[in-house]
């Protein structure tokens, strides 16, 4: 029995370190490569011994596939591949293959230099890893091997993030990696096409969720922040992930633009600003409105957004800043919980005078989304992954009920087996079906017809061809099948009479079939012959010798059977 | 040349004697040694290179434009023209022989292009011959040519010959008359057409021409006789298409082909040209719609085709079934049940097709149905609920249409619910089902689906409202919109405090089970159509949200927090969409604080438009409390300083709140004007445009509410009579205590007596009219007074301006004739002095430009004034012949401008043939009827006539149009009040804003151009982009440009001025004479004549451009 096995290494009822394997007709596909964000132990990275005890990882896998350059996505990428050591094709989009060293680039520097662990993979570690990757195009079919292929379409969320259909002949995975289902000020909405996979993998990070209009949130977000800067404040916004900083970037620039705005606004050095760069070179991964503007600039080319310079922190007047990363610690918490007094180290207590805003800028498909997407996508059963599990718990439920397909939701480590049944195609010869064309109508879908031929399977193809095709092809002569039976008919006249009564009995009874009397004295129905012989020992009983080939068998049995129940008696 | 040649010979000495003037040899000489090639008098030194047998240089002569156009390509063609010179000497030779007897001759000339003219003409000609008439033809000839260059390639040679000659386009004309019908030419063309390619050729020129409705059957029998024969299928494509464009020739019944059709149908094999054949038939059926018999009989052939197994063929089959399946029953009820079936049924189990473009084909067919007036089976319905979730968008998108079609005619039936017992009204639940595509895959299908959402009236309002809710929800718990909870900050007064946090905390924890994520019919539909990625769904979706708000003030209400977070959409077509939408819907809402400041927010926006359209929405809404109306003010006033340009829509937008809102204005008058109850105030600055605009609000609030004056100061009241002068569209009338009302014309109370002025104006003018016969004294006098009456009445009465002034200007005209006509000066005999004739000449140059102003500057001409205008002109253009015959010495010149003048007289005739009529005894009138003798006689003859003719002309009585209006432009921007100069670098360039309003102009895109003249006499004329032009009501333009001024450097500011110029086409007017086919244009095309009318006063701009530093 064929099945799909899918087993998450990461990710599984989590949130952090995505990373799936998935088994597929025979393929085996890791999804991401992730690092936990939550552990600085082992823990952070997936555990690829899982994969294999023993052997190369890259004998194992077919290839591996990373949905977008968050570090949770793509984290243990070097170490999986230069530390763990595997050599086969790691595919991507093209702003991801740009972004992620910058991002593996900071996340190392902070591990290693910050930190300061050892056993940590060393920038030339990600050179070489990113050597391995293989860029693909949104919507382009790459053939991994022959049977494997595999097709990116939009995800939104990031810039450069896919969801990846994995497909191995007819059987096929889609794993959505992470995906919105709104669009925003510089992304567009994921789509996909109505693939009916055998299993669609989603995350489920906003399982129990449904957003309100983005269109409030940032008319709120605007508000707060011109307000606070028309009365001389300064605005200060932490932006956790990359990705969201141009969101805020281009909403805050367009907004000044529009409204003639003249305050600085700044964003921090570093990694927002590389980024930057390949934000302004991957355009068409944008949407509606920054593509069209790009007939008359770019929009991420910022007019009134400049990096930060640190001799800026002085200057007066309002400012607001935007920096690129910034570690969530508890302080953020609990000032957001509205804690006004800050205990830091070392006993010194901290007054939060600044007025705190929240506001949420998520890039995350919510329920509505992660449904709508299973309804375009109309799979045969649903995997849910990237989210926690009593929110999962809540969307299984639902998509179970409301779409009527299966839903799981495995753990790590955890492993789950879907039974498929791949169609298998068949080619057939146009002689054959000429053939069968010319002998009636069109086959009617409640009349089902019978059509004879022999199945070739060559070069793991089938076909379907005339069986004297086959024989010339297959360099076989033909064998014939004979059946023959005899019947004892008593009867004390002669054989040439019985055989004239024969002729005449089976002419009365088989009006539609072809009898004939040969002169040689048998007698033929079709391609059966019955010839009648005197019995050696008894003269009054005859012998029918009924003889037919395999294919008139159904006939000839039939002819047997009558001949056996006797002539009628003559009527003279 | 020497080698052999007979041409040289030598003289006694041996020298050679070379018999050529010596004129063109230095270029030869030029080019023989530098090899350069000469730049002049090419034709006389290509001749002399031929003469000596200078090849190169004959060959690179030979490719230069001058000659090779005239010469070698020339001859080229001359050569293809069998016995072309042979003709020409006929030619000659014939017209030498008539012109024995008279002084000149006429030689027919008929030049046939190609085989098949050739054959047309052959009658014709021998018609000609056998009247003794001298023809000579030309052609046919195979080349690229037409017979217009032959025609002067013949001109030219004749010419060459020293003979005179005169052209006259007969032949042609005769030709056209004896044409024999189409259909003999395209038997010709098939038959001798030995290809497909070839067939297909002639077929695709046959196509290009139309064909007069009586030949068309002949030509429908060359085609099928053609079809059977042929087995190309692309020629049997092109003929069954041709048969199709036949069958809608207007007058052609096409009924007699209909039976050819459906036999070939019977016998085609090709897939292609079945449904090009179907399409046909289709053609044959829809010119047919009431011929029942041929109908049933094309819905048979159909349903016999509709298994074909190509798409094409059933696709068009579902299409002829969607245009002709027969509407009406009655057929079935006189027994004819079978011929009749049911077209629903067999559309409908198309729906199943597994060729998508076929399942479209049936519902675009069944929407057919609809349209044609066939009411729809209620059992469609379900059938198109299912299409919904086809894979292909095409098949969607048209099932939303389908669907939506049958909510609308069966709003009232009730369906179930599937999966539970409920039933709801089934416009209920397609308004449901098409919610749901809203969140379709493809942007069309959403588009679609968005636009249909606002036409369905019917909905349950709570279906309505589900549109606008999501059901938010946060980790399993019920959270409060962002919407909802501003509501509640407002009511509990914490509203834009900005103080408070964790607010938007979700609340109570909700069932599991009841959370409904997909398929929760209408839910939150229009939340996610107004956050699409696509600005196409968002404008639909915007539009119909209006639409829905118009029809329920409850869900206008709902979805006013909506509209207002469109606002801040990214693309600016869809911020101004929602703004006009909020316009429209404004007269049922009233704005809550906090939306009120949402929407006042906008007005710090960049984009001009944007602002305008939100002064609009303001004048027109509805606010709930004074600090709203304080909000509105301060922001608007804010957006003043910010943007200066916006005054004039800021005042007026105030103007409208004010008047709106008068008790709401009212407490807020003290702090607004900063009175005290005790201390006098300082007097605040008058030419403050915020000071103004503050008085505007309280002076319209007002105007309604009694009280409020007495809360004003002195001052307040001295400024309210100086606004009241200056700015009296904004300032209304008071009645303010102490003062009389100031009686200006209130206007509603006058209407009725519109009658009395515009009969004023009807007599006045009819007593120009009558009294023509007075002595030439009293009538200058009565025209002056006339003039000068229907000038004031103008001024008074506005709407009698453009009538009035119309009149007056034709009046002028008239007066300006008279006295021109009355000089003394025309008695002498003697030729003028060129003094003395100024004034007659300046009389016809201004009667011309009045003439002009008449034409092109008022809406509303119609021919008949057209008629008299041009008339008008005309005796103009005769009395500056005769003032340039009498002061010019000489007859030469005049013979030009005696010619051009009869041609106009001619072009006259010919525009206005029709109204010719109508102008009995007048100038023109009298001067057609001596054409002929004009035509023949001298210019100084012709000037006699005329001058006697000018004097005897009467008036011509000037219909008044319907209605007329006169264009008008004010330019708002710049305004010319600043002595600041606009200092620039002398040599670049400096942008002017300008703005005006413009009315009454027709096209203004085209027409309206701005001028800007420099102080030294320097004009330039600027073409505004079509997009600077905006039209913000019928009969209103508005002109918003930039106008980029340069100089070089002046040592003192100086002013330039800016005007706008209408500019106009003489052609664009004249009305086609019916005989000029279209496509030929008529000879007369000099005489459009182009310029431009100044129609705004011009506005000085202080401009100073500086040299460049070094």
């Amino acid at each position: 029995m064929p099945e799909i096995r899918v087993t998450p290494l990461g990710a599984g009822q989590d949130v952090g370190r995505s990373c799936i394997l998935v088994s597929i007709a025979g393929k085996n596909v890791m999804l991401d490569c992730g690092m936990h964000m939550g552990f600085n132990d082992d823990r952070r990275f997936p555990d690829f011994s899982y994969i294999t005890r023993n052997g190369r990882l890259t004998d194992f896998l077919d290839c591996v596939i990373i949905s977008h350059f968050h570090l949770d996505h793509c984290g243990a990428l070097p170490y999986f591949s230069e530390m763990v050591g595997y050599d086969g094709p790691i595919y991507m989009t093209h702003p991801t293959q740009a972004i992620c060293p910058i991002l593996l680039e900071d996340y190392r520097k902070i591990a290693v230099d910050k930190k300061g662990e050892a056993n940590f993979f060393t920038s030339q570690m990600i050179k070489d890893c990113m050597k391995k990757v293989v860029a693909v195009h949104l919507h382009q079919t790459v053939q991994v091997d022959d049977e494997l292929e595999i097709k990116a379409y939009y995800a939104g969320h990031v810039l450069g993030a896919a969801m990846f259909q994995i497909k191995v002949g007819s059987e096929s995975v889609v794993y959505t990696g992470d995906y919105n289902m709104t669009p925003d000020r510089h992304l567009g909405a994921a789509w996909i096409d109505k693939c009916r996979p055998n299993l669609l993998i989603t995350e489920s990070t906003y399982a129990t969720t449904i957003r309100d209009s983005k269109r409030c949130r940032e008319r709120d977000f605007l508000k707060k922040v011109h307000e606070a800067v028309e009365r001389g404040g300064k605005v200060l916004i932490p932006v956790f992930a990359l990705g969201r900083a141009q969101e805020l970037c281009i909403l805050l620039e367009t907004f000044w633009e529009r409204m003639n705005l003249k305050a600085p606004i700044y964003f921090s050095t570093g990694l927002t600003e590389k980024a930057n760069h390949y934000y302004k070179l991957f355009i068409t991964w944008t949407n509606q409105k920054i593509r069209k503007t790009f007939v008359q600039r770019n929009m991420f080319e910022f007019k009134h957004i400049k990096a930060f310079d640190r001799a800026f922190a002085d200057n007066p007047g309002p400012m607001v800043i935007m920096p690129g990363y910034c570690v969530q610690g508890t302080v953020g918490h609990k000032i957001l919980s509205g804690q006004r007094k800050l205990e830091m180290e070392g006993r010194q207590v901290l007054e939060v005078k600044m007025q705190v805003e929240y506001m949420s800028f998520s890039a995350h498909a919510d329920a509505k989304g992660i449904m709508q997407l299973v309804g375009q996508a109309e799979p045969e059963s649903v995997l849910l992954v990237h989210g926690e599990a009593k929110k999962m718990e809540f969307l299984k439920q639902k998509i179970e009920q409301e779409f009527r397909v299966n839903c799981y939701m495995p753990a790590n480590g955890e492993t789950v087996t879907l039974p498929t049944s791949p169609s298998i195609p068949v080619g057939i010869s146009l002689g054959l079906l000429k053939r069968e064309m010319a002998q009636g109508l069109l086959p009617d879908v409640k009349k089902p017809r019978l059509l004879h031929g022999t199945l070739i399977m060559k070069d793991s193809n089938f076909r379907l061809v005339s069986s004297e095709q086959a024989l010339k092809e297959l360099g076989l002569a033909e064998h014939q099948l004979r059946f023959t039976c005899r019947v004892h008919l008593h009867d004390p006249r002669k054989e040439q009479e019985t055989a004239v009564r024969v002729y005449s009995h089976l002419k009365s009874v088989l009006k539609d079939h072809c009898v004939q009397h040969l002169p040689d004295g048998s007698v033929t129905v079709e391609s059966i012959l019955i010839q009648a012989a005197a019995h050696s020992e008894d003269p009054g009983t005859k012998v029918l010798l009924v003889s037919w080939t395999y294919q008139d068998e159904e006939l000839g049995s039939y002819l047997t059977s009558l001949l056996k129940k006797g002539l009628p008696q003559a009527s003279s | 040349m020497f080698s052999s040649s007979p041409k040289a010979c030598t003289d006694a000495e041996g020298r050679l004697f070379i018999d050529r003037p010596g004129t063109y040899f230095g270029p030869i000489l030029d080019y023989l040694r530098s090899e350069r090639l000469p730049t002049h008098h090419i034709l006389e030194v290509y001749r002399e290179a031929q003469f000596y047998e200078i090849k190169p240089l004959v060959k690179l002569l030979e490719d230069m434009p001058q000659i090779f156009g005239e010469q070698v390509a020339r001859k080229q063609f001359l050569l293809r023209v069998p016995g072309y010179s042979e003709n020409l000497e006929l030619m000659v030779h014939l017209a030498r022989a008539e012109a024995v007897a008279a002084r000149s001759s006429a030689v027919l000339v008929c030049a046939v292009r190609s085989e098949e003219d050739a054959a047309l003409c052959a009658d014709a000609l021998r018609i000609l011959e056998g009247e003794k008439r001298s023809v000579v033809k030309f052609g046919p000839w195979k080349a690229a040519p037409q017979v217009k260059d032959l025609l002067d390639c013949v001109k030219m040679d004749i010419e060459a010959r020293g003979y005179q000659q005169q052209q006259e386009e007969i032949a042609t004309k005769k030709l056209r008359l004896t044409k024999p019908s189409k259909s003999a030419a395209l038997h010709i063309d098939l038959c001798k057409a030995t290809s497909p390619a070839d067939a297909l050729q002639y077929l695709l020129q046959f196509a290009r021409k139309p064909v007069e409705a009586e030949s068309v059957e002949g030509v429908v029998r060359i085609l099928l006789e053609h079809y059977y024969k042929e087995n190309d299928p692309s020629v049997r494509l092109k003929i069954a298409s041709l048969l199709g464009l036949l069958s809608k020739t207007a007058g052609f019944s096409p009924d007699c082909i209909m039976d050819d059709a459906i036999n070939i149908l019977q016998n085609e094999k090709s897939h292609q040209v079945l449904a090009q054949l179907l399409d046909t038939l289709l053609a044959i059926g829809t010119k047919l719609p009431e011929n029942q018999a041929i109908q049933i009989r094309l819905v048979d052939v159909a349903c016999k085709h509709l298994t074909d197994t190509s798409h094409g063929v059933r696709n068009k089959c579902l299409q002829l079934l969607g245009n002709l399946g027969s509407l009406e029953k009655s057929v079935t009820k006189d027994g004819e049940g079978l011929a009749v079936r049911d077209v629903q049924k067999i559309i409908g189990d198309y729906f199943s097709d597994q060729d998508p473009r076929v399942r479209t084909a049936a519902i675009k067919a069944m929407l057919q149905l609809h349209e044609r007036g066939l009411k729809l089976h209620q059992a469609i319905y379900n059938q198109a609920c299912k299409l919904l979730s086809d894979d292909y968008e095409q098949v969607r998108s048209a099932a939303v249409q389908l669907i939506w079609v049958v909510s609308q005619l069966y709003p009232e039936s009730i369906v179930p619910i599937p999966s539970s017992n409920e039933e709801i009204r089934l416009v209920d639940d397609a308004f449901g089902k098409i919610c749901h595509m809203v969140s379709d895959g493809s942007w069309v299908v959403r588009v679609q689906a968005a636009k249909l959402l606002g036409s369905m009236e019917q909905v349950s309002s709570h279906f309505l409202e589900q549109t606008l809710d999501k059901k938010l929800m946060s980790d399993l718990r019920r959270k409060r919109t962002a919407h909802e909870r501003a509501k509640e900050l407002y009511s509990s007064g914490e509203f834009s405090s900005g103080r408070k946090w964790g607010d938007d905390a979700p609340k109570e924890e909700i069932d599991t089970g009841a959370v409904n994520l997909i398929e929760s019919g209408a839910c939150g539909a229009f939340v996610h159509g107004l956050e699409d990625e696509m600005y196409e769904v968002r404008i639909a979706a915007v539009e119909a949200l209006c639409m829905l708000a118009q029809s329920s003030p409850s869900f206008a209400e709902k979805c006013l927090d909506f509209l207002v977070d469109m606002f801040n959409d990214e693309i600016e077509e869809v911020r101004l969409q929602s703004i006009h939408t909020m316009r429209k819907i404004s007269n049922n809402i009233t704005l809550r604080e906090d939306q009120l400041d949402t929407v006042l927010a906008v007005l710090e926006d960049s984009s001009r438009d944007i602002r305008e359209a939100l002064h609009e929405l303001l004048c027109c809404t509805n606010v709930s409390t004074k600090e709203g109306i304080h909000l509105a003010l301060v922001e608007l006033l804010k957006n003043l300083t910010k943007y200066p340009t916006d005054r004039d829509s800021i005042w007026k937008c105030l103007k409208f709140l004010g008047s709106r809102h008068p008790t709401l204005v009212l407490p807020l008058v003290p702090e607004l004007l900063s009175t005290h109850p005790f201390f006098d105030t300082a007097e605040p600055d008058m030419d403050d445009p915020a000071y103004i605009a503050v008085l505007v609000l309280i002076f319209n609030a007002a105007k309604t509410c009694p009280t409020m004056p007495a809360l004003f100061s002195d001052h307040t009241f001295r400024h309210y009579a100086y606004l009241r002068d200056s700015l009296s569209h904004l300032v209304p009338a008071l009645r303010l205590p102490g003062r009389k009302l100031v009686s200006s014309a209130v206007s509603p109370s006058i209407a009725p007596h519109e009658d009395p002025s515009h009969q004023f104006l009807q007599q006045s003018l009819e007593r120009v009219y009558s009294l023509q016969h007075l002595d030439p004294q009293g009538t200058q006098e009565l025209l002056e007074f006339t003039i000068r009456d229907l000038q004031r009445l103008g001024e008074l009465q506005s709407e009698l301006a453009g009538v009035a002034d119309f009149s007056a200007t034709y009046l002028r005209c008239q007066l300006l004739l008279i006295k021109a006509l009355q000089e003394k000066l025309w008695n002498v005999a003697a030729p003028l002095y060129l003094k003395q004739s100024d004034l007659a000449s300046a009389a016809a140059k201004q009667i011309m430009e009045e003439t002009y102003k008449m034409e092109f500057m008022y809406s509303g001409v119609e021919n008949k004034q057209v008629v008299i205008i041009h008339h008008m002109r005309l005796q103009a253009k005769a009395l500056q012949l005769i003032v340039t015959a009498r002061t010019t010495r000489g007859v030469d010149p005049l013979f030009g401008m005696c010619e051009k003048f009869l041609q106009e007289v001619d072009f006259f005739q010919r525009c206005f043939i029709a109204d010719l009529p109508h102008l009995q005894d007048s100038f023109v009138d009298k001067l057609l009827d001596l054409m002929p003798r004009l035509m023949t006689s001298k210019p100084v003859e012709v000037v006699k006539i005329l001058q006697t003719m000018l004097r005897q002309s009467t008036f011509l009585h000037l219909p008044l149009p319907e209605q007329i209006h006169k264009a008008s432009a004010t330019i708002i921007e710049p305004a010319g009040e600043s002595d600041n100069p606009l200092r620039f670098t002398s040599g670049l360039v400096v942008a002017l804003d300008v703005d005006a309003t413009l009315e009454h102009v027709q096209d203004p895109q085209s027409t309206v151009k701005v001028q800007v003249l420099y102080p030294d006499g320097q004009a330039q004329m600027i073409h505004p982009k079509p997009a600077d032009f905006r039209n913000p009501g019928p009969g209103r333009h508005r002109l918003i440009t930039q106008v980029y001024l340069s100089h070089t450097a002046w040592t003192e500011p100086c002013q330039v001025e800016v005007r706008l110029l209408l500019a106009y086409n003489s052609n664009s007017r004249i009305p086609k004479s019916p005989w000029i086919e279209g496509g030929e244009v008529s000879p007369q095309v000099e005489t459009s004549i182009e310029g431009t009318i100044p129609f705004s006063k011009s506005v000085k701009v202080y401009i100073m451009p500086k040299p460049a530093r070094r």
